[in-house]
């Protein structure tokens, strides 16, 4: 296996290169286990929720994570503002600042900043969390017992993250504005009716439903990644570090890659979120 | 013991990579009885204990318990034999977040429709199985010593009353009164509840006094199964050794 002949007949490895070898077979192995992770949940799913289990999680994950994503917004949109006007200032289009912002928040980084922010604290703490209940046997004694650890500890976590994330996304928006409209009146001199008017008039609700459509994605990929990584943690405390670290890399770059193409996606489709 | 046999192993292997745990192994589990698989670190004694209740599976061979072949059995349909087959792990494997009344409970709300009330006094009765009384109901596991811990997770898995025990180490990481009392307990809870137990172990004192038969593994293979009073003098020099060195040469 992993080996060809060339035109002459001579044998020749494929894998030239081990580390890529390995990169590749880990990545494959990885996709294969959340896409398993996914069967699994999917099934559950059908089955009776414990909706009181769902509950708690969505304030552990997401009311817990209201603060993080806020301050992110909110510094995120003073800072735009800055910069913004400080671009648009050498074409005399400095009025043009709360367009900007609020597009940019509502379109692209606040949906995108949120999952990043939430697959930093929440990811990380869905693997950390399920990774030491593997490690001490406790997944084993679920299932010894005849329960199901997908059901009991997958489902609630990712219904929980998935209807979490549009609000965390939409209270983001709102504090991303906002820091851009402070920076604006206070710093950049910008009558604050006029901030508002123009705001409004840029916005339309397909701009907060582009953005808001994403997230519910962003939420399932940050979840299944969180909960994959966890219940495969193995050796110990060092297994469940190196889970974490894994759980909250792949999550973001998930994230990002994923915004590329729902972006791609609802700019073809007619849904009206274009 | 009644001599039937409850669980059996046909020709199962089992390896992890290039390193072969179980190679085409037979071993009969019979009804009533407290056996001990026996054997040095690393000889794949928890792997065995885990082909019994479908916790692992094996890579050949066939997996009997009760009549039905678990080998290929997905999750689901392995709840119904999982419900009959109880086990201990070695650190408890008590749900950290919850109370020890939960932990008890948790089997009981998956599988059983009793009420609050009932659920509640079905845990002080089998608390008071591995002697512990009512107070330890509303402490969380962290703050158990590991011999209660242990005893604890001896009572959630008893609740469901299952008709065989797995003992995976009891009595490792346990001072030496408190590895007896476990001891105690495995003797007393398999003619109380009428169970079969099966104690994986490496600990030579602990199977002196629970075993009734001895399958000691190495390399792969089960070299001895027997009653406990042919181990001592079996040909295995290997088991011998095991003896020798627990000072208890019987």
């Amino acid at each position: 296996m992993g080996e060809f002949s060339d035109p002459i007949g001579q044998s020749v490895s494929f894998w030239r290169f081990p580390r890529t070898r390995r990169w590749s077979e880990r990545t494959f192995f990885h996709l294969g286990g959340i896409g398993l992770l996914a069967r699994d949940l999917a099934r559950a799913a059908v089955s009776r929720w414990e909706f009181g289990e769902v509950l708690r999680q969505a304030d552990r994950l997401g009311v817990q994570s209201i603060s993080i994503t806020n301050i992110t917004a909110l510094f995120t949109g003073m800072v735009l503002a800055l910069q913004t006007a400080y671009s648009l200032s050498q074409f005399g289009g400095k009025l043009f600042v709360s367009r900007v912002v609020a597009l940019s928040l509502c379109r692209e980084l606040g949906p995108t900043l949120t999952a990043l922010m939430v697959a930093a604290r929440v990811g990380a703490g869905i693997t950390a969390e399920l990774g030491s209940m593997a490690v001490t046997e406790q997944v084993d004694a679920m299932r010894a017992l005849g329960a199901s650890p997908v059901k009991k500890l997958v489902l609630p976590r990712v219904v929980a993250v998935i209807v979490m994330m549009p609000a965390l996304t939409l209270l983001a928006d709102f504090l991303g504005i906002l820091g851009g409209f402070a920076i604006a009146v206070l710093d950049l001199k910008i009558g604050a009716s006029f901030y508002i008017t123009t705001t409004l008039q840029s916005l339309e609700v397909h701009d907060f439903l582009h953005g808001l459509c994403k997230s519910p994605f962003f939420g399932l990929e940050i979840a299944l990644i969180g909960c994959y990584n966890g219940l495969s943690a193995t050796g110990g405390a060092d297994g469940v570090g190196r889970a974490t670290t894994t759980a909250v890399v792949v999550a973001s770059i998930a994230v990002l890659v994923t915004d590329f193409f729902l972006t791609k996606l609802f700019m073809a489709l007619p849904l009206g979120i274009n | 013991m009644s001599g039937e046999t409850i669980i059996s192993f046909h020709g199962i292997s089992r390896a992890f990579g290039d390193k072969v745990v179980l190679d085409r192994v037979d071993l009969d589990v019979l009804a009533g009885e407290v056996l001990v698989i026996l054997g040095g670190s690393g000889t794949g004694k928890s792997v065995a204990l885990r082909q019994m209740n479908g916790l692992d599976h094996p890579d050949s061979g066939t997996v009997v318990v009760g009549g039905t072949d678990i080998t290929r059995l997905t999750e689901e349909e392995l709840v119904p034999v999982r419900r009959k087959v109880g086990m201990l792990f070695q650190g408890g494997a008590l749900f950290d977040s919850m109370t020890v009344f939960e932990n008890i409970a948790f089997p009981l709300w998956e599988h059983t429709s009793m009420t609050d009330a009932e659920i509640r006094e079905r845990a002080v009765e089998v608390l008071s199985f591995v002697d512990l009384g009512p107070e330890v109901l509303p402490l969380l596991p962290s703050s158990l010593s590991g011999g209660m811990k242990k005893r604890v997770s001896l009572a959630r898995t008893i609740s469901l009353k299952p008709e065989v025990l797995l003992y995976d180490e009891p009595t490792t990481g346990l001072d030496p009164v408190t590895s007896m009392t476990i001891n105690r307990l495995i003797v007393d809870l398999n003619t109380r509840l009428a169970t079969t137990s099966v104690v994986v172990t490496h600990d030579i004192n602990s199977t002196l006094y629970v075993a009734d038969r001895i399958a000691f593994l190495m390399d792969g293979r089960f070299v001895f199964v027997g009653p406990k009073a042919e181990a001592a003098t079996s040909t295995v020099p290997e088991l011998r050794a095991f003896f020798e060195a627990g000072g208890t040469e019987k």
